[in-house]
C-alpha cells in the first residue's frame, strides 16, 4: 500500500514502507515546459530535507528538485536520464527521479496529501 | 511579481490575440509578452525551422530619421556620427545591421537601419529604445527630425514557408532578397516590409499600423503553415543562429571587434577608409581592428547533455586555475538536440576546436569552441 504526498516545491513522494520514490508533479512539468535535461543524485548520497538533490532543465531554464525528506539515495531512474522528456509525458509515473530511504518518518507530517496539494496549486 | 507591477506592464497591439491563443504571458523589457503558447518552446522552435512562425516584436522601437535638407544622404551622414557602419552606402530599399557605440568603444545598442528613399527607418531594442531616441535627439537634431513611430506594431514571419505565406498577401514579397526593406502593401495595409529576422531562417519583418496589426496577424495565422511563436523559442532560434542578444552577448563593455562583429563594420569606416572613424569610441575600435582585441566572442558546444547557461564561468583546465571567461548566452538548441552557448574568451583560446571547461553546479563540463552559426542560415541572398 503506497501513499502519495506532495511538497510545496512541487515534488511528489510515493511512500512504500521506509522508501519514498520522488519526482516532480504534473503541475510542475506544465510550468517548466519542455524538459531537455535532468541531473540525478548519486546512489548512496545522504540528502538532507530541502537540500537540492536533482536538476531539471527546460529549453529556457534550470530548476532544482529538492529532497522532500532526509535520507540516503537508494536508486535513480536511468531511463529518465536517457529520456528527459518523460517528465512532460508522465511526470507522476515513469518520470520518477530517485528513491530515498526515509531517515525520519516524522518529517512526512509536514507534507500535503493530494487534496491539500490541489488546493495549493489552484 | 506584484499585481501593480503586472498592471504597469505595457501591452503590444497583439496582446489580446496572445491571450486568446493561450500564450503564457511574462514581463519582458517592460511589456507583457508570451514566452510560449500551448505548443511549447520545443515545438515552436522546430516548427519555425520546418515551416513558418509568427512573432510579435512590437515591443521593439521603430524610428524615422528625416533629413531637414530633404536629402537622405544627409541623414545617413549624420547617423554615421553615432555608428561605425557605412550608412551612406545603404541603397534605397536596403537595410543594414549597425551598433550605436559609446566613447569607450562599447555598444549602447544594436539596430537595423533601412533607407526608405526620403528618410531612414530604424529598429532598435525594446530595453534601449528610450535611451536610443534621446541619444539621436541629442546628437542629430540639427540635421534630422527624429520621429518615434509608437503607433506601429512589428510582426516577424520566419521560416522556410514564410515567403509562400506572405506572397498570398503581398505579391512583391517573393522578389525581395535578404535585407531588402521598404514600404509595401500587405493585404491592402500600408506596411514596411524587410526580408530579415532574428532566427537564422529566411523570413520577413512587417511594420504595420497598430490598428491593423491584429487583423494582419490573424490573416497570417489562418495559414496552417504558421504557428504563433513566443519569446522562449525566439531566444533558442537566435542562439542557434549565433546572433547576439543585447545586454547579454554585447553591451557597453564590449567592442564590435571583441563581439566578432567585424563583418558589420564596412571598410569605408575603418583605418584608411574614405570616412574612417568619426563615431564614438573610434580610437579604441579602430585600434582593435588594427592590432586585435585581447578577447573574443566565440561559439561553444558541450560534449555532454547538460545546458551551459549565461553566467557560467569558463576555465582552460578541468581543475584549478582562474576563470578565463564567461558564458553570455547558453541553453539547449532544439534543432541540434544539444546544448549551445556563446561567451567571451582570450584570443589565445578562441581558435575553433579549442577545448575549454564551464563550471556548472560545481562541476567542470567539457566544451569546445565551435563555429557560428550553429545551424546553417537560410537567408535568400
Amino acid at each position: 500500500m503506497t501513499t502519495t504526498l506532495y511538497t510545496s516545491d512541487h515534488e511528489w513522494l510515493a511512500i512504500d514502507g521506509d522508501v519514498a520514490t520522488v519526482g516532480i508533479t504534473d503541475y510542475a512539468q506544465q510550468q517548466l515546459g519542455d524538459v531537455v535535461f535532468v541531473e540525478l543524485p548519486k546512489v548512496g548520497r545522504a540528502l538532507k530535507k530541502a537540500e537540492a538533490a536533482a536538476v531539471v532543465e527546460s529549453v529556457k531554464a534550470a530548476s532544482d528538485v529538492y529532497a522532500p525528506v532526509t535520507g540516503e539515495v537508494l536508486e535513480t531512474n536511468a531511463e529518465l536520464a536517457a529520456e528527459p522528456a518523460l517528465v512532460n509525458s508522465d511526470a507522476q509515473g515513469k518520470a520518477w527521479f530517485f528513491k530515498i530511504k526515509i531517515a525520519d518518518k516524522s518529517e512526512l507530517g509536514g507534507l500535503m496529501d493530494e487534496a491539500a496539494y490541489k488546493a495549493h496549486t489552484a | 511579481m506584484l499585481a501593480n507591477d503586472q498592471d504597469s506592464l505595457k501591452r503590444t497591439p497583439l496582446h489580446g490575440l496572445h491571450v486568446s491563443l493561450g500564450g503564457k504571458m511574462v514581463p519582458f523589457a517592460g511589456y507583457d509578452l508570451p514566452v510560449q503558447y500551448p505548443a511549447g518552446v520545443l515545438k515552436e522552435h522546430l516548427h519555425t525551422r520546418a515551416s513558418a512562425g509568427l512573432f510579435d516584436v512590437s515591443h521593439m522601437g521603430q524610428l524615422a530619421l528625416r533629413p531637414k535638407s530633404g536629402k537622405v544622404e544627409d541623414a545617413a551622414r549624420a547617423l554615421e556620427r553615432l555608428v561605425p557602419q557605412d550608412i551612406v552606402a545603404i541603397a534605397e530599399g536596403r537595410q543594414r545591421y549597425a551598433q550605436f557605440t559609446n566613447a569607450d568603444g562599447g555598444i549602447l545598442d544594436d539596430l537595423m537601419v533601412a533607407n526608405f528613399g526620403d528618410h531612414l527607418f530604424l529598429v532598435v531594442n525594446a530595453a534601449c529604445k528610450a535611451e536610443d531616441e534621446a541619444h539621436l535627439r541629442a546628437n542629430l537634431s540639427d540635421d534630422c527630425v527624429i520621429e518615434s513611430l509608437t503607433d506601429r506594431a512589428l510582426i516577424a514571419l520566419q521560416g522556410p514557408r514564410a515567403e509562400a505565406v506572405l506572397a498570398k498577401l503581398c505579391a512583391e514579397a517573393p522578389s525581395m532578397t535578404f535585407m531588402d526593406a521598404g514600404p509595401r502593401k500587405v493585404a491592402g495595409i500600408d506596411c514596411f516590409v524587410s526580408r530579415s529576422g532574428y532566427t537564422g531562417e529566411d523570413g520577413f519583418e512587417i511594420s504595420v499600423p497598430a490598428g491593423d496589426a491584429e487583423r494582419l496577424a490573424k490573416m497570417l495565422l489562418e495559414n496552417t503553415d504558421v504557428l504563433p511563436i513566443g519569446l522562449g523559442a525566439r531566444d533558442s532560434l537566435r542562439l542557434e543562429a549565433g546572433l547576439c542578444l543585447y545586454g547579454h552577448d554585447i553591451d557597453t563593455a564590449t567592442t564590435p571587434v571583441e563581439a566578432a562583429l567585424e563583418w558589420s563594420v564596412q571598410k569605408s569606416r575603418r583605418s584608411g577608409g574614405a570616412r574612417a572613424g568619426g563615431f564614438p569610441g573610434a580610437e579604441k575600435i579602430l585600434a582593435h581592428f588594427d592590432n586585435g582585441a585581447s578577447r573574443r566572442r566565440v561559439g561553444l558546444r558541450a560534449e555532454g547533455r547538460a545546458p551551459v547557461r549565461e553566467g557560467a564561468l569558463l576555465f582552460a583546465n578541468d581543475a584549478g586555475g582562474e576563470p578565463i571567461g564567461q558564458v553570455t548566452s547558453g541553453g539547449f538548441g532544439p534543432s541540434l538536440n544539444a546544448p549551445v552557448a556563446m561567451g567571451y574568451v582570450p584570443v589565445s583560446l578562441a581558435a575553433l576546436g579549442t577545448k575549454l571547461f564551464a563550471e556548472v553546479r560545481g562541476q567542470r563540463l567539457p566544451l569546445v569552441v565551435a563555429a557560428m552559426p550553429f545551424v546553417k542560415n537560410t537567408y535568400k541572398r
